[in-house]
This record gives C-alpha cells, structure tokens and sequence, in this order.
C-alpha cells in the first residue's frame, strides 16, 4: 500500500504487510545509497502486526521508481552474493577433496596396512 | 572516488572498542554522507561487486564457518535472520495417539515428537510425511526407552481407519485412513535411494514401564520458525565482525612479557630481535573483546582495537535436515524473491 500525495509522488510512505526488519532494514540501507534518495527511513507501528512502513522522499524522481530501483539493487546484490558464495564453497571442497588425497597417498606410501583394508 | 582523511576512514570502516564502550559502532550509510569533501558513498553495483568477496573457513555435514567481506551489516543481518525465522523446514505437526499408557502425557510428548528433527533433503508442502510409532514393553521385562529410531515412516500413508458415521458405507472399498495419497511416497524418485527417517536415532522420547505402550502416528508438515521452533533448520545462526588488534607503539621486553600474560585468549606472540623482545599481534581473530589488554594504566595508548565493520564472520549450525551450505544459499533466494 502507498500512502503520498497526488500532486507531489517525490515522497511517499509505503505499508508492506507480513514483512519485519529482515526486509525494510535491507531495503532501507539500498534506498540510502541511491543518491536521489534525500530520507528515508522504516518503522512497525506496533509489535504484534506485521507490518512496517518504509518513508521515501526524493529530490523529485517519483519514490515509487526510487523504491523499485531500490529492490531490484537488492537483489542483484544477493544474486551475486549468491553465486560468489556457492564459487567459494565450490573452491573450498576441491581444495579439500586434494589435501584428503594428499593425506591418503602420504599415508599409503608410509604404512599402508590400515589403507589396503 | 577519492580518499578520507585517516581518521575518517577509521571511524567509517571500524568500530574502535575503548576501555569505557566502544564507539562509532552505526554504518554510514547515507550516499551524501562524504558530498562536502567532494567524496562519493553511495554503492554501485559493480563497486560492491568488485569488493565483495567469501572466504569458507571450515566446512562439514553440520556446520560451516565463513568471512563475508564487503557487506554491510543490514544485508549480512538480513540473511542470519532468514536462516533463523524464515527457512522451510519439515517438522511433526499433528500427531494421532492410539494408545498412550505410559507415564508421559499425550501432550508433552506430541511437543517432544514436533522437535525430533527429520532427515529430508527436499522439504514440499505437496506431500505430509506420515510417521508410525509402536512399542510396547510387556509384563514381567523390564523398562525400556523409546528412542527416535522407533518412528516408523510410512510411505503410504495412515494406517489408521477412520470411523465412518453411516454404517452402510460400500464394504468393498478400501477403508478411509486419515490421509489421500494417490500413490506410495517409495515411488517418489527423490526417496527411492534415501528414506525419511529421523536425523538422530537416538532421541530419547519417552520411557516405558512394564505392561505399557504407545501407539500414535505423526504427521510431519513443511513450515517456518516465525511459527515454531521446531520447523527451525538451524540450531543457530550467527556472525561477529573481524576482530583487529593494532600495537600503537613498540611494546618490548617485560611491558611485552605483561602484555602477553594479559590476554586469555593468549592473542600475542613475542619475537626475539637479538637484543631485545617485542610484542607482536598473532591471532587476532581469536580476540573476543575482553578489553583485558587495554586496563590498566597507559595502556589504552599502547594497544588499540577495532573490529572491522564490513568483515563478517558467519557460522552457521544445521539441524540436519539441509547442509549448511545449502541452508545460506536458499537464505540469499529468499531475500531475492521478496524483492522480486
């Protein structure tokens, strides 16, 4: 839900339902590095309902675009904290797959009565 | 983009932990923050994907440890507090007792059963998973235990026949249990080399004397820990930023003997230079911030520490029902998909 005015969509306030902090402060910290963004910020109005309502004001681009642009930042950026993260452990397991293999050949050429059976 | 000043760069990129309370703990986030000295903040894309970078430290079936660097602390707390509250996981939701004679109510040990975690690699709201647990410990022997091993998958479904109202009901059709599965759950490709069982076989969940008996059958259901703990697919989830440890000045011979035999976590290390001895820092990340090093007198102005605000170190703790790895990365598509 949108709450803004008619004549003037720089700054609106935006009501999600069945969101918390996980989401608004992320969003919050994207709309802060957007240099079109002039405030912005995020409260639950109370506890016990789920909701939180996210304030955006520009210096003149429609808050509605900066929001989205805002989203979309954010998930491009855990796209790519994805894909790096899966490289990662991809790496991690291959370099650990070669130490066991080195460990193994070590042992078997040491004493291999343990290995063999 | 151009550089800050030193120490505007300390007080954006670390926390400083004085001897009182650490200080310039927020993150700048404003874009404009730097404008007036011509500096930009705001994050670009490829910027943060320039920088951002993960380091796994250890990795097994159970838990991972691993540095994200380059992420600011709202996002690195987005994805902790997914993985605690927002991850599907199967867990017992429903339980039908039969027959409970033992000593434990059929209450507490419904909640008992919903936190027995399940081995299942692919959590689907399609299908329950229905679980059969009997045992009866006869007269005369002696008490036995009942352990999660005893839970029974069933992958045909309830066994129970429900009791049907109008007793002219069709004999001939199969009788009516308490689910509809249209086909056996062994069929289903991705249990055919692995059954559902649960995770650890050797859960205590009830006790039984002689002459009594449990007969009950569970039904497991996909769900979220906002609900209940139970459906959590972590024991626990969380990161600490890296700790830094900076000597300000040389710290040598009996000042470097103290020093070391401050910290308990034995941090420092000391190096022999021929005519002397000096401090030197050797695992700072092994700091937990007791701030024993900089009590004391003068020694605030020896020994400085920071942690670094954009360096986190993530460990993550599965219940087993998904590897850790797995867990964080269904965690980011979460968070993508909300934004979607």
């Amino acid at each position: 839900m949108e709450h803004g005015s008619f004549t003037d969509n720089s700054a609106a306030t935006f009501s999600l339902t069945d969101e918390d902090h996980t989401i608004a402060n992320a969003v919050r910290f994207t709309l802060n590095q957007d240099p079109r963004v002039t405030f912005c910020g995020y409260s639950i109005p109370h506890p016990s309902e789920a909701r939180v309502n996210i304030r955006v004001q520009t210096t003149g681009d429609p808050a509605r675009e900066v929001l989205k642009d805002a989203c979309q930042n954010l998930m491009l950026m855990c796209r790519h904290v994805r894909s790096t993260f899966d490289k990662a452990v991809e790496d991690f397991k291959a370099s650990n797959a070669v130490k066991a293999m080195k460990i193994d050949s070590q042992d078997s050429s040491g004493d291999d009565s343990e290995e063999s059976e | 983009m151009g550089q800050l000043p030193p120490h505007l760069e300390l007080q954006r990129s670390r926390v400083s932990c004085n001897k009182d309370a650490p200080i310039h703990t927020e993150s700048i986030q404003y874009s404009g923050a730097y404008a007036s000295m011509g500096i930009d903040n705001s994050s670009r894309l490829d910027r943060f994907s320039n920088n951002f970078r993960v380091e796994v430290v250890r990795l097994n079936e159970d838990d991972m440890e691993f540095d994200m660097i380059g992420i600011d602390a709202a996002i690195a707390n987005s994805f902790r507090r997914i993985l605690i509250a927002e991850l599907p996981k199967m867990a017992i939701e429903k339980v039908l007792i039969a027959n409970n004679t033992s000593i434990i109510q059929d209450e507490v040990l419904a909640h008992r059963l919903g936190l027995v975690p399940i081995q299942n690699d692919q959590p689907n709201e399609k299908n329950t998973i229905v679980f059969k647990l009997h045992v009866q410990c006869k007269r005369g022997s002696p008490r036995i235990t009942v352990k999660s091993d005893a839970l029974k998958w069933l992958p045909n479904g309830s066994e129970l026949v429900k009791e049907t109202r109008n007793a002219t009901s069709d004999s001939s059709s199969k009788p009516e249990t308490y689910t509809y599965f249209c086909c056996s759950q062994e069929t289903i490709p991705e249990f055919v080399k692995n059954p559902i069982i649960p995770k650890y076989p050797d859960i205590i969940i009830a006790k039984l004397g002689p002459g009594q008996e449990i007969e009950l059958e569970a039904y497991a259901v996909k769900g979220i820990r906002k609900t209940h703990a139970k459906w959590s697919p972590v024991a626990t989830a969380w990161y600490r930023m890296l700790p830094e440890v900076v000597l300000l000045e040389d710290i040598e011979d009996d000042l470097a003997e103290e020093l070391k035999s401050k910290c308990p976590v034995n941090l420092f290390d000391i190096e022999d230079l021929g005519k002397g001895r000096r401090a030197t820092v050797a695992r700072p990340r092994a700091c937990t911030l007791c701030r024993e090093c900089i009590r004391g007198d003068d020694w605030e102005k020896r020994v400085a520490l920071h942690r670094v605000k954009d360096h986190f170190i993530f460990t993550i703790e599965s219940t087993g029902a998904l590897p850790p790895e797995v867990l964080f990365t269904e965690a980011v598509k979460i968070l993508e998909d909300t934004n979607a």
